[in-house]
């Protein structure tokens, strides 16, 4: 199980994924924005950051990446992406994911441990939870405010497409657990298929429990279980 | 070469420089110096550069030891940390630019320590910044604080390294001067240490990273002036940061460093192109010959006075290994940055300029560094001190309830949670750090290792007002003994030496006090001082800010895994309070908060007490009995002990006698104490243990319940139980709301 973590310049949480998911037990590699083949990964995953320094929009530049085009057929075919943070912005702005990401309700950057609630269990990344299972993860983002058209959102709800939510200790999605004024406390998301998941918590910096906490690591577990074939769900390739 | 004209003769005046100094440029030249030449000497010869008012005091600190592998003069100083590691640390201030443009001011300082850090080889993984802000119910203080947190989160989260703790105090010395000290923390192996001097006639000189351009030109002499309406009308250019291109400018240089492409390197900051190619040339006692035509330039027509004093961010300076040019230019241009050969290093020990083909200005790279002017400036006792230092006490009556005095202080704005400030920062990137902000120190994993390492920035500058010396070894030892409350061991430090107008033989005495204080508690608790930086002329014209020599300290904690935090863990563990509590409130928070009185005397402070303290912590953390540890400071054990409390979620009974009034033991600031707990089981080996150290160690409680409850016996022959009353009993959420909601009530309303 190998998973690749795509570089781009201003990305800087390519260090922590790497350091969480071989905490996790896997190996993992960077593969160079300019670069375009990913083969050899089984899960491609775009890391937190300030790709091109999130000027004009973060991720609104990082899409044009020469990566991406293998991304968009790595993920066409089925197979694992995870966009986290700035990743996940990435994911959004290439049009791999539904919605937008705006700016933090209160505009200020936010760096605190919080707790999402499991939503979905149909993805790569979310196959070893339980819906309901509550996960206390840290969040380091300044546009973490998740966005969506109506239709959007019915079609997310209705289609299992939101991943995880922001909750209290309790498992409540209550406003007052939404850190920065995401829709419906949405904290992650995932595409039709269930194979292109994005969220805001960054569960690499999870992974040990020197750094404050392990529930992280299932998102990694669950994409190796789902690789290995032992989990299949959703509607894959 | 075209000369200064005479009827130019104010001109070195109004670059900062005085008349004498004038001449003194004159002879070492043996000529007149053209208007360019002139702008040189004038940055690196601005106090900011050359430490003229300051060098003399500075030479009397601890530089050395077996664990310094660098110490000061270079971009940052490094610290052995075993296993063939090294850190490279060092604190910067930012006050002027931060004062003027609190966004930017910030930002740009928090780019300008971890250049100084990559620069050296080491990959950045922590800063800390100390902050000193007006007092807070202003208007003006609010915006600069919003604006300075902003930059400093602005920044430190984009270029990805972890803001992991500091400090922040209030204080009306600082409404139009406020203090921005910025401290960068990076490690490498030992084998890669780079250092900023160039060798090897006919070698390449390149400029890397961005291009040049008209901004902060002249910043250095900015920061060398007070911060007048004039000064600050006269000159805009506070620098413009680009943390993306930092990031990517930091990626390059580690990447030069390991594919040996690196023989000297130094990054460009005050002065920028003059400071970096003197200060290299002078380090390897070689001369440089610059083309000012090949420096990539943001503006058309920039002449060479601007080109040599701009000051543009993420800018080095790099003698690259011979041959090694193309990779130098590969490696940049992957990273979409420039990299231009501008010059070559020559054996005459000459800064040479050529533009448009002509020699336009040639000046010895060591009369602009080492032939700087070194002042001793008068220094005489303030008045003031005396007056302070003897206000009587005996008048001051302890509050009745001393429960609503404790929250009072919980919710004033030095003491209460400074969430809001560190929310905003990105503290864990790069996976590694431990202990989080809101701790003594804070504690950072070096990556691929079990090793770690705490860091902390600590100074009461009330303390450095009324007693300058007694304070500044307050620092030194505060510093220590957050560090080792978490386990590490005290290594080494930086210091901030933020102080008025030197030219006022008060603020020189300040300076000068400071400087024996710190040194003196430098030399017991050996942690040698390995860098760091002078900012004088922090006045609006009139006041002077309080005397703050700022110290950031590096420990080591061989093993992550025994780091101790600060909050209380357990129902039923044993409180023990180390150290010896006096009657001691003079200068204290208490009497500050709650009282409105700033004087007083300044706690005693007995460094080799200190020293046995820190001794104690670490070791018991080693042997894993330490089960939570916070050391005692401001608003002393009551906050302390609340602290804990907020911070475990826990309460605690405490029960206590001694022969003082109840708030003066509560509140008192005597040195060398902290507040440990450990499991009941080990309470005996652990207070074994401090006995056997020379450490005054007395069981006081125990974790539990939902509240912080102090029992407490005064007289003398009274045990406690018979005479004594419970003089606190305050639920742990109320001391929380009051200590958590101070500071966002104030920001975001």
């Amino acid at each position: 199980m190998k998973f690749g973590i795509i570089v781009f310049p201003g990305s800087n949480c390519d260090k922590d994924c790497r350091t969480g998911i071989e905490a996790a037990g896997f190996d993992t590699g960077f593969i160079w924005h300019r670069d375009t083949s990913v083969a050899g990964y089984d899960c491609l995953v775009l890391p937190g950051g300030f790709s091109y320094g999130d000027y004009l929009r973060p991720g609104a530049i990082a899409r044009f990446s020469p990566i991406m085009d293998s991304v968009a057929r790595f993920a066409s075919d089925g197979k694992p992406v995870l966009g986290i943070g700035n990743g996940f912005q990435i994911l959004l702005e290439a049009g791999l994911l539904p919605g937008a990401m705006r700016r933090n309700a209160g505009t200020r950057f936010i760096c605190d441990w919080i707790n999402v609630r499991v939503e979905s269990e149909g993805t790569p990344f979310t196959s070893l939870y339980a819906e309901g299972d509550v996960l206390t993860l840290p969040v380091a983002h300044g546009s973490g405010n998740y966005f969506a058209h109506p239709d959007v959102l019915a079609q997310l709800n209705t289609g299992g497409q939101v991943v995880l939510r922001y909750c209290n200790e309790l498992g409540e999605a209550a406003s007052r657990a939404n850190p920065n004024g995401s829709l419906e406390n949405i904290a992650g998301i995932c595409n039709e298929t269930g194979n292109v998941v994005g969220i805001m918590p960054h569960p690499e910096r999870a992974c040990e429990a020197i750094l404050g906490g392990t529930d992280g690591r299932r998102i990694f577990e669950s994409a190796a279980e789902w690789v290995r074939g032992g989990v299949r769900v959703g509607q894959g390739a | 070469m075209a000369k200064a004209h005479k009827n130019d003769e104010l001109v070195w005046r109004s670059m900062g420089l005085s008349d004498e100094e004038y001449e003194m440029i004159v002879d070492l030249l043996g000529r007149e110096p053209n208007y360019v030449e002139l702008g040189m000497f004038s940055v690196m010869w601005s106090e900011h550069c050359s430490y003229k008012n300051s060098k003399a005091v500075l030479r009397g600190l601890p530089t050395r030891g077996p664990q310094v592998l660098q110490g000061p003069g270079e971009n940052a100083g490094i610290v052995d940390v075993g296993d063939g590691l090294a850190v490279a640390f060092k604190i910067e201030s930012h006050n002027h630019p931060s004062a003027v443009e609190p966004y930017e001011g910030a930002a740009t300082g928090v780019g300008g320590i971890v250049r100084d850090i990559f620069t050296m080889g080491a990959r950045p993984i922590a800063s800390l910044n100390s902050l000193w802000i007006g007092d807070l119910q202003s208007d003006k203080s609010q915006m600069l604080f919003d604006g300075i947190v902003s930059g400093i989160s602005g920044y430190g989260n984009a270029v990805g390294v972890p803001t992991v703790g500091g400090q922040t105090v209030f204080h009306k010395s600082y409404d139009n001067n406020p203090l921005v000290n910025a401290m960068g923390v990076g490690v490498m192996r030992q084998d890669e240490i780079k250092r900023g001097a160039a060798s090897g006639v006919g070698n390449s000189v390149m400029l890397i990273g961005s291009t040049t351009g008209r901004d902060g030109i002249h910043g250095a002499t900015f920061a060398s002036t007070d911060l007048t309406d004039e000064a600050v009308e006269k000159k805009s250019p506070v620098q413009a940061g680009d943390p993306f291109r930092e990031k990517l400018l930091l990626e390059a240089c580690l990447e030069l460093v390991a594919r040996g492409c690196v023989l000297g390197i130094q990054d460009m900051g005050a002065a920028g192109l003059t400071c970096s190619s003197c200060e290299m040339s002078a380090r390897g006692n070689v001369g440089m010959v610059i083309d000012i035509d090949k420096v990539p330039c943001r503006e058309e027509g920039m002449t060479p006075y601007e080109v040599m004093l701009s000051e543009s961010q993420e800018r080095m300076l790099l003698v690259p290994v011979p041959g090694k040019e193309g990779e130098v230019r590969q490696i940049l241009e992957k990273w979409g940055l420039l990299a231009e050969e501008i010059g070559k290093v020559t054996d005459d020990g000459l800064i040479t300029l050529i533009h448009g083909g002509k020699e336009v200005a040639q000046v010895p790279a060591q009369a602009l560094t080492d032939d700087a002017p070194v002042y001793h400036r008068e220094s005489v006792r303030p008045k003031y001190i005396d007056e302070l230092t003897s206000y009587d006490l005996d008048g001051v009556q302890g509050p009745r309830d001393l429960g609503e005095t404790l929250i009072q202080l919980m919710g004033s704005p030095n003491v209460a949670s400074k969430r809001w400030v560190y929310r905003q920062y990105d503290c864990q990137g790069g996976a590694g750090t431990v202990i989080e902000p809101g701790a003594d120190a804070a504690v950072v994993r070096l990556p691929g290792t079990s090793r770690g390492i705490a860091l902390t920035c600590d100074c009461n500058s009330r303390y450095c007002y009324i007693n300058p010396r007694l304070g500044a070894s307050h620092a030194v030892a505060e510093a220590a003994r957050n560090l080792a409350c978490t386990g590490a061991r005290p290594l080494a430090a930086t210091n901030c030496q933020n102080f008025g107008n030197p030219y006022k033989p008060e603020v020189f005495w300040q300076f000068k006090e400071c400087l024996e204080g710190m040194a003196e508690a430098c030399r017991v608790l050996d942690t040698p001082i390995t860098g760091g930086n002078v900012s004088l002329y922090n006045e609006d014209g009139e006041t002077a800010i309080r005397p703050t020599p700022v110290i950031g300290m590096v420990g080591v904690i061989d093993d992550v895994r025994a780091s101790i935090p600060m909050g209380f863990f357990k129902q039923g563990d044993a409180i023990v309070l180390l150290g010896e509590t006096h009657d001691e409130i003079g200068a204290s928070e208490y009497l500050a908060v709650i009282h409105g009185v700033e004087a007083g005397r300044v706690p005693s402070i007995d460094l080799d007490d200190e020293k046995r303290l820190c001794e104690l912590l670490v070791a018991a953390a080693s042997r894993g009995i330490t089960r939570s540890a916070h050391d005692l400071s401001d608003g002393g054990l009551g906050v302390a002990l609340a602290e804990c409390c907020i911070s475990g979620s826990i309460g605690a009974e405490i029960r206590v006698e001694a022969d003082i009034a109840p708030d003066r033991f509560i509140f008192s600031e005597s040195a060398g104490r902290a507040l440990v707990s450990v499991d009941k089981g080990d309470l005996e080996a652990f207070l074994g243990l401090a006995d056997e150290m020379g450490v005054p160690a007395l069981a006081i409680g125990e974790v539990g319940g939902e509240a912080l409850t102090i029992t407490y016996g005064q007289a003398k022959d009274d045990a406690v139980g018979r005479g004594a009353e419970t003089i606190i009993a305050v639920p742990i959420v109320q001391l929380a709301s009051a200590y958590e909601e101070a500071i966002p009530c104030v920001m975001e309303s």
